[in-house]
């Protein structure tokens, strides 16, 4: 017989002699095996107390960056609309106005922008696509909701605090992937 | 009404008293037996199990139980009413029962009387157990009978021709021990016991046998195939709900106490404390019938965790294996065993 892996054992079909046919041998090497697990060492966590470390890989929910001065780097190019491939994203562009310059890095921004986390399938290519750097993928879930409505995403949900006016939220929102970074 | 006043009212309240404490006992041991039960399942799956409710999910059982009385009570249209409530209820009752001759420790001394922790000293004590523990099947049978569903009909069924199975090779593994006592009440098989060897050193074999017949009446895994989930779908409770479904579980746990505590009478000395001359230490009292009790009770719960540690490790038999082991295995080793029982005893007395 050819057998895929090495692990493979044929069924034994031997007749069990009378010891084994009573069971309890065998019931007590299983008790054995059993008791050596109760001392183990548990694999839970507790979880509302105790969470568990994300790897420095992981793709969560998006966030539209910032640059230093506060300003929405987002220029609505449309290139992560075009390259998600569960077709979670929408926006409007606009154009800047005089007076706007703190707000929006350059002349075009993003009106509205929305993502369907009921598509979204966290797969990144939104961040990958991005030339300005606006949007990456955070390391926090989105959270659920009770209706289909709260799970579209639009900018306001999406944006990072701003850095200049709400420095504490920003780091807090930046915070957990650059440690994780500069860890690694 | 002069056969009132013959009456021993004193006795009588006496009694009703430590019925009272036996029967809130065991209902505590059985309730904290649920919340054991989750807990070792879970170390034994590198889980921790309950942790949640009080300080180590201490009061677990509370919220399981509170949480069974607030649900919706569900009778089918289509079941036998009567027999329907009666199920459960007999099988609390026989589980509540058989307690009543197990010696618990010696005897108490208050209030210038002789209190002792045993509700009957019944001379064939043993007897009585048998009887009780095989109408423990009626439970189940009624149960799944009067639910008129397939798959509690089927569980009740199976059931009923387990529990017959294994009472035979219970019976026999029994006898070779009676032989050796010479007394049907439990009490006189443990002072025997507490002055002599346990019956374990004399019967190893019957014990074994006596354990695996033990299970298979409490319809504990492996031999749980009158609830089996995967295949009946939880089997003879299946259309229960609310507290009598809550009963049916917790005769279980009730049976399984009692069945511990015939076990560590019969084959563990009982109250009997070991590496202890309790016949050197009269002079403690009433602290000694506690310390007997302590030590039973440690027994008890030695017996509850194997129960526990053999669900978490093997599997549930198939029905043919189930039949084989019961009528082809141990009705023949505990045929051989009273053989040998026998015949030791004979030629020992000559």
């Amino acid at each position: 017989m050819i057998t895929l892996t090495n692990r493979s054992k044929p069924v034994n079909r031997k007749k069990m002699t009378f010891l084994e046919s009573i069971y309890i041998w065998n019931t007590f090497i299983g008790m054995m095996i059993t008791l050596k697990h109760f001392f183990k060492k548990k694999v839970t966590y507790q979880y509302p107390e105790q969470t568990r470390p994300y790897s420095p890989v992981f793709r969560g929910v998006q966030i539209l960056n910032r640059d230093e001065e506060g300003r929405e780097r987002c220029t609505a190019c449309g290139l992560c609309a075009v390259a998600c491939p569960a077709e979670a994203i929408t926006m409007e562009a606009a154009e800047r106005l005089p007076g706007e310059e703190n707000l929006y890095r350059e002349e075009k921004y993003a009106a509205k922008y929305e993502i369907n986390m009921l598509r979204c399938i966290f797969c990144g290519f939104c961040e990958e696509a991005c030339p300005k750097d606006a949007i990456y993928l955070s390391e926090t879930h989105a959270p659920a909701a009770y209706n289909r409505k709260n799970f579209i995403y639009n900018k306001q949900d999406l944006l990072i605090p701003n850095p200049k006016t709400q420095p504490e939220e920003y780091a807090q929102a930046k915070g957990l992937r650059e440690i994780n970074k500069k860890k690694k | 009404m002069i056969h009132l006043l013959t009456i021993d009212w004193l006795l009588m309240l006496e009694k009703l008293i430590l019925i009272a404490i036996i029967v809130m006992f065991s209902l505590l041991v059985a309730m904290y037996s649920t919340y054991a039960e989750r807990k070792i399942a879970a170390f034994m799956q590198d889980r921790i199990g309950p942790n949640r409710a009080g300080p180590f999910g201490i009061l677990q059982p509370l919220a399981d139980g509170g949480k069974l009385f607030f649900k919706e009570e569900i009778i089918p249209s289509s079941s036998n009413k009567i027999l329907f409530i009666l199920g459960p209820s007999l099988a609390m009752l026989t589980a509540m029962m058989t307690c009543a001759v197990v010696p618990w420790s010696t005897d108490l001394h208050l209030f210038n009387k002789t209190i002792p922790l045993q509700i009957a000293d019944v001379n064939i004590g043993i007897l009585y157990v048998f009887a009780v523990v095989s109408l423990g099947v009626y439970g189940i049978m009624i149960g799944g009978w009067a639910s008129n569903n397939k798959f509690s009909l089927l569980a009740a069924l199976r059931g009923a021709s387990q529990v017959i199975s294994y009472e035979l090779a219970m019976g026999i593994a029994f006898i070779a021990l009676l032989m050796l006592t010479g007394s049907l009440s439990l009490r006189t098989i443990v002072e025997q016991q507490v002055t002599s060897h346990w019956n374990i050193w004399y019967q190893p074999l019957g014990f074994l046998i006596f354990f695996v017949c033990a299970l298979a009446e409490c319809n504990r895994t492996p031999f749980d195939l009158s609830e089996a989930e995967s295949e009946l779908n939880m089997g003879y409770h299946q259309e229960y709900s609310s507290m009598k479904l809550g009963f049916y579980l917790f005769a279980e746990y009730v049976n399984m106490f009692i069945s511990s505590a015939i076990m560590a009478t019969l084959y563990f000395g009982g109250y009997d404390i070991p590496f202890f001359n309790e016949a050197a230490h009269t002079d403690w009292g009433n602290w000694l019938a506690i310390a007997g009790a302590v030590c039973f009770m440690i027994k008890i719960s030695i017996f509850i965790f194997t129960f526990m540690w053999i669900r978490w490790t093997v599997p549930r038999f198939r029905y043919d294996q189930l039949m084989t082991l019961g009528w082809k295995k141990l009705i023949p080793l505990a045929l051989a065993n009273m053989l040998i029982t026998g015949a030791v005893v004979l030629w020992m007395h000559k």
